[in-house]
């Protein structure tokens, strides 16, 4: 057994980095700072991938399960005696596995950055926030208890909000970042109450706690009932409603196109592999509390996950910015994750799906950061998002070429690479759970190889678009990270999931399903070819599609009008008919009471003040009747 | 003389030795060496008040004395300090000296006023050390009033109005207060005897529940009035809008402390009861408060104003906390008041140096700060931040320990409205992050504010304490929850053998 | 006790008819020096009540008449002080009529 405490500094390394360049960052180069920024991550990466090793072949499995080890903790503020937020660090298969995706990916986009943001206004400012993170992420999926989880959560909206409104020079840049932080802030409120309830009920936040399946806090969920839903269910809904802001589930997905606003590597950094997928790593971090006390929250992932995939896939036919498609294609493959969640049981081959949906999580990790940097390096060669300012870079990108067309065979599920492996898992445990959901997704299959495939072709093939200057391949710092990330998309599906990262921490086996496997590659090569029809050579067919499917094209188009809901909803009622009205009775219902006491205390004294004549003889008048007149009331009326 | 009468010797001192100064920098240099003095001693206090504990004094309060004054009435004047005070002296002294850096630039008449900024932290340190009512309300009092001068005087806009519609309205609350006060007087010893005006004696025994009923509401409201409780805020946003700099950063700072310290230690703690019967009537009132200031935050243009309706809505949830009656709630309020107290006083520190530049503080005439004042502008973030409460900085935590116990509460209405109040973090968020989205970012809209420089010595100096303690607390806020929450236990007790629930 | 002579009704409804024509005076004249007469018909009907309750009612002490003696004392300072004040004013008007002394307003 070796002592885990060192743990900490995984998330500590980056935060140092994070005060040190943000504070003295101003005083030396600021390439320097990208170095000391890549160094600290390496470090960090260095001390994970020594954890995956101790963790899963040395100590972490006691008798054939994997144990939860606590590495380190510390309490940082206690409420009562059993409610006390702990910071620390918790080991398990999934946290472990999220260490290195996160500081695997993290580097990757550190060392790319160094050539993408070359030269950039505000170099070291973009090295300390993404330190900043890095640290948030890490510590986020290290959370030894849920509140812990949510500090992180909240710190991780905001280095995202940072990135997004990198160019605060932009208004668009800063109107993407506030849109990100307000919408996933306000999926939060449904985190913070479902955390509200839940440790009401359980009366914890520790997860080890939470979610023992013999412990007490699984009992204690189906004792109240609301709207005929348990309390617990509605607890983890709430909760599901923190992790679907911030996975851009439907409808909160509306911040992620706009995020896009941010550079192109935190875009793969936050956007595709780590800060989105923080919703699926919640729900299965809660996994046994979700599937044995409320697997009716359970199922409603599931469907959530399924809508969004589809949703989100149709979208992505018909943009035509290229960090756009990635966007909704990674909400797409999201919904994936969180529909495998939802068609998993707990234990042994039910939890088929939980591990498909961690496998998924991981290798698409891997395949979108490629994506991603792909598309940072072709935006850096031709200046443009736009894919109608691109065609033929095959010719002039050719390490990109090759690793984006790896990349995009990887997420088609063309076998072998790790997305048909991955993939495969999600079908089969949704073929084996809840068939509708089997069908969107096997739609959706086909969809997603399709709209890749004409991102591709639209951008590598095609005509030859007039540039300002020859577009010319990526420096080779930034080919390194796409080289690694190709690589890592091609071997990463041979990992032994089933035996790693299991819903119960024991290891299972289950074979490949044929009868899933070969429609799934079949829909996914149709995909494919129908967009090398349409789109290899500039052809009229879209164009023809289009026309004749008008309405669905024009509401894919405009993202389904969900922007412009938000917006009405926004504008119209939370600020017209919600604030203005409440600052307007503010200052003159409220205000003006307060005023007009005072009114009619002036309106009053202005009236009186006559009788204040300084003539003595009307005082005198005054005083002698009433004089009178109390004598009158004293000796008849009172009868003294 | 004792450590707790020199927090009030010390500013004296001060005020006097400002008399006696010839121009503009020896006032500033003689109310800056004063205050400093004085910080110092407030973190002395806060030492030795550790160090007392430690060496095994569990009495409620520490370092008390006791004069007699005015022997007829039995007034007295009493003082001592508990965690809670001691935290709030704190919280005073860092106020007050970042106040006198952020009024540094003030030209005319600058000895009266500082005297009067001086003299208005005087009350507060009094009223904070007091455990006779009649001498806090008497520092009460003595904290108001230099505010109409120093508004009236020194302020921007409507001055005259603001001032005049302030000092009424804390009047008015003070009005109903007295009775309150008097009545607790009175009923101060129930089974015959002599009657007192100290807290810790009164605390002894049971007010007769008839006495509570009618004053338990007029003393809450006479404190909450100073505390932005709804409806008797409005003087909050004109007052704030008003004010010079230091001011606004005394008032909503420390001023506004003392409605929801006075809320707790006199109407909640001697009269539990009532407390526990009327309280749904505050809470709703203070719930309503911490919505309603956070809406009304969202389409302000004034950053001042922006502020003074945030500072409703974070005030409310003091008193929303302070009515829950539990004791994770009460710490959570405690902290709040510190959290808010340095977080709205960096805001208005930094509203002020913006406003000593741009000479406008309408944010759609200004933006693009982020280039021209980059350091100005990132402590605006950062009191953002903490405002809307970022984990690391002292806002998360007290919101956080205030939402965790008043859902804790085992009445279904309270854990309702605590739902309610929560939400105020997604309003918060609205309403900071489209200043900062139109103030600071985006392009710069008006050329001419491109000559204009970044912070000088002394703003740099007032932004640097209030931000280190803000994320002080924030980072390590165990240390003050423990120690608040220990002071809390006789006042808890106290309060739930009253309760109903 | 006498039980002869003059009854004490006689003296109450002189003293009251005095006081009245005093009031009467007070309030009407114009002229202060008038208004200074009619206040001394007020005292003086004061001053009657005084000593005829004391002899009438309690003839064995002398309270009354100590009073009364006061009250003359006291309406001769008087006396002296208001016509000070009644010169200073015709002094700064020309004339004493009372109308002119309404500094005291609002």
């Amino acid at each position: 057994m070796i002592d885990f405490g060192y743990t900490i500094w995984i998330p500590l390394i980056p935060i140092l980095m994070f005060l040190f360049i943000g504070l003295t960052g101003h005083k030396y180069k600021p390439v320097i700072s990208g170095y000391l920024g890549t160094l600290g991550l390496l470090t960090s990466a260095a001390l994970s991938y020594y954890t995956a090793y101790q963790y899963f072949f040395n100590v972490g499995k006691v008798a054939g399960v994997y144990e939860k080890i606590i590495g380190f903790n510390v309490t940082w503020l206690r409420f009562t005696d059993t409610l006390h937020i702990d910071l620390g660090t918790l080991l398990d298969p999934i946290s472990v596995m999220m260490l290195v995706v996160i500081t695997t990916i993290s580097l990757m986009v550190h060392i790319y950055s160094l050539g993408y943001m070359k030269g950039e206004k505000g170099f070291a400012r973009f090295y300390a926030v993404l330190s900043l993170f890095s640290f948030s992420m890490l510590g986020l999926v290290l959370a030894t208890n849920i509140f812990q989880m949510y500090i992180f959560w909240e710190l991780v909206g905001v280095s995202s909000y940072l990135l997004i409104s990198f160019y605060y020079e932009k208004p668009s840049a800063v109107a993407a970042g506030k849109k990100a932080f307000i919408v996933t802030r306000f999926a939060d409120l449904g985190f913070l109450i479902g955390i509200l309830m839940l440790s009401f009920i359980t009366g914890t936040f520790d997860f080890k706690t939470l979610t023992d399946p013999n412990g007490a806090a699984i009992m204690q969920g189906g004792s109240a009932a609301f709207l005929g839903l348990s309390v617990m269910t509605w607890a983890l809904l709430l909760i599901f409603i923190g992790g679907a802001g911030k996975s851009a589930m439907f409808p909160l997905h509306i911040w992620l196109p706009d995020a896009m606003e941010g550079p192109t590597p935190v875009s793969a950094l936050i956007h595709a592999a780590t800060m989105v997928v923080a919703g699926v790593y919640l729900v299965a971090r809660l996994f046994t509390i979700f599937a044995l006390s409320a697997p009716v929250a359970l199922e409603i992932v599931g469907y959530v996950g399924g809508i969004t995939s589809l949703f989100a896939a149709v979208i992505a036919c018909t943009q035509n910015d290229i960090k756009r498609v990635l966007a909704f294609s990674t909400m797409s493959q999201i919904g994936y994750m969180m529909l495998a969640l939802g068609v998993s049981g707990y234990g042994g081959e039910e939890g088929l799906g939980y591990m498909a949906s961690m496998f998924h999580l991981f290798t698409h990790a891997m395949f979108k950061a490629l994506l991603f940097l792909g598309a940072g390096a072709i935006i850096h060669a031709v200046h443009s998002n736009n894919m109608t300012d691109m065609g033929g870079l095959r010719k002039y990108l050719p390490w990109t070429n090759i690793t984006f067309l790896i990349a995009c065979l990887t997420i088609a599920g063309v076998p072998p690479l790790s997305g048909f492996w991955s993939k495969d898992e999600i079908l089969v445990a949704a073929f084996e759970h809840n068939k509708f959901l089997f069908a969107i997704e096997f739609l959706v299959a086909g969809l997603t190889a399709f709209y890749m495939f004409r991102l591709y072709f639209n951008v590598f093939w095609g005509k030859d678009r007039h540039y300002h200057h020859a577009p010319h391949e990526a420096p080779p710092v930034m080919l390194f990270p796409l080289v690694f990330l190709a690589i890592a998309s091609i071997f990463s599906g041979f990992i032994p999931f089933t035996s790693l990262v299991t819903s119960d921490g024991e290891a299972f086996h289950v074979g490949t399903e044929w009868i899933v496997a070969i429609p799934s590659v079949l829909i996914g090569l149709i995909g494919i070819a129908i967009a090398w029809i349409f789109y290899k050579k500039e052809t009229a067919i879209p164009d023809k599609l289009a026309s004749s499917f008008k309405l669905l094209y024009k509401g894919s188009l405009n993202k389904f009008y969900i922007d412009e809901i938000y917006l009405f909803v926004t504008k119209k009622i939370i600020f017209a008919l919600i604030s203005k009205p409440i600052a307007w009775f503010d200052r003159h219902v409220i205000d003006g009471f307060m005023n007009s006491i005072a009114f009619v205390t002036n309106f009053a004294s202005e009236k009186i003040k006559g009788m204040q004549s300084g003539q003595l003889q009307q005082y005198a008048y005054v005083f002698v009747s009433g004089v009178v007149i109390l004598a009158f009331v004293f000796i008849y009326l009172l009868k003294f | 003389m004792d450590i707790l009468t020199l927090l009030i010797v010390i500013p004296v001192l001060t005020v006097i030795g400002i008399l006696f100064c010839k121009d503009n920098k020896q006032v500033r240099v003689v109310s800056a060496i004063g205050m400093s003095i004085q910080l110092i001693q407030s973190i002395i206090v806060v030492l030795m008040y550790f160090a007392e504990r430690k060496a095994g004094n569990t009495s409620e309060m520490v370092f008390t004395q006791t004069y007699m004054w005015f022997s007829s009435l039995n007034i007295k004047y009493a003082i001592g300090i508990d965690g809670i005070s001691a935290v709030m002296i704190l919280l005073t002294g860092i106020i007050i000296f970042t106040g006198v850096f952020a009024s540094w630039n003030v030209k005319d008449l600058s000895k009266e006023f500082f005297i009067s900024l001086i003299l208005l932290a005087t009350g507060v340190f009094g009223f904070f050390i007091s455990l006779d009512m009649f001498t806090m309300f008497l520092f009460y009092e003595v904290a108001v009033i230099p505010m109409y001068l120093l508004i009236g005087i020194w302020g921007s806009g409507p001055k005259e109005y603001s001032a005049m519609k302030l000092t009424l309205m804390l009047m008015g609350g003070s009005a109903l207060l007295l009775v309150g006060l008097l009545g607790i007087y009175f009923n101060s010893n129930p089974a015959g005897g002599e009657l007192t005006w100290n807290i810790l004696e009164i605390a002894k025994v049971k007010i007769p529940i008839e006495a509570q009923r009618l004053f338990f509401p007029l003393t809450f409201v006479g404190f909450g009035v100073l505390g932005a409780l709804f409806p008797f805020h409005t003087w909050s946003p004109d007052g704030h809008a008003s004010a010079p700099t230091a001011v606004s950063m005394l008032h909503a700072g420390v001023l506004m402390k003392l409605g929801g310290y006075g809320c707790f230690r006199i109407a909640m703690f001697l009269m539990p009861e009532a407390a526990n019967e009327m309280g749904w009537i505050f809470i709703i009132l203070t719930a309503t408060s911490v919505v309603y200031g956070a809406f009304g935050a969202v389409v302000q243009k004034d950053l001042k104003y922006i502020n003074a309706y945030s500072s409703v809505s974070h005030c409310g949830l003091v008193l929303f906390a302070v009515l829950m009656m539990n004791k994770t709630a009460m710490d959570g309020a405690i902290m709040q008041m510190i959290s808010h107290g340095l977080m709205t006083a960096l805001f208005f520190a930094l509203i002020g140096m913006i406003y000593g530049r741009t000479h406008t503080r309408i944010i759609t005439q200004m933006g693009g700060l982020m280039k021209i004042m980059p350091f100005l502008s990132v402590c605006y973030v950062i009191a953002g931040l903490a405002s809307l409460g970022l984990p690391g900085l002292s806002g998360f935590v007290a919101e956080m320990t205030i939402f965790v116990g008043s859902f804790q509460h085992v009445d279904t209405f309270h854990r309702i409205v605590t739902i309610i109040a929560c939400s105020s973090i997604v309003i918060t968020a609205v309403y900071i992050l489209r200043v900062v989205g139109i103030l600071l970012l985006g392009p710069v809209k008006n050329d001419e504010f491109l000559k204009l420089k970044d912070a000088e010595w002394h703003e740099k100096l007032t932004t640097v304490v209030l931000i280190c303690a803000i994320a002080g607390i924030g980072l390590a806020p165990l240390w003050l929850s423990d120690t608040i929450s220990t002071s809390l236990a006789p006042i808890i007790d106290k309060i739930s053998s009253a309760s109903i629930f | 006790m006498i039980n002869s002579g003059i009854p004490l009704q006689y003296f109450l409804v002189l003293a009251a008819i005095m006081f009245f024509v005093g009031v009467y005076g007070f309030i009407t004249r114009k002229n202060l020096i008038t208004i200074l007469m009619s206040i001394e018909l007020i005292l003086n009907s004061v001053n009657i009540n005084f000593v005829a309750f004391n002899k009438y009612l309690y003839p064995d002490k002398l309270q009354g008449h100590f009073f009364t003696l006061f009250v003359i004392a006291v309406a001769a300072c008087e006396a002296a002080v208001a016509i000070a004040i009644i010169i200073n004013i015709f002094r700064r008007f020309n004339n004493i009529d009372v109308e002119n002394v309404d500094e005291m307003k609002y």
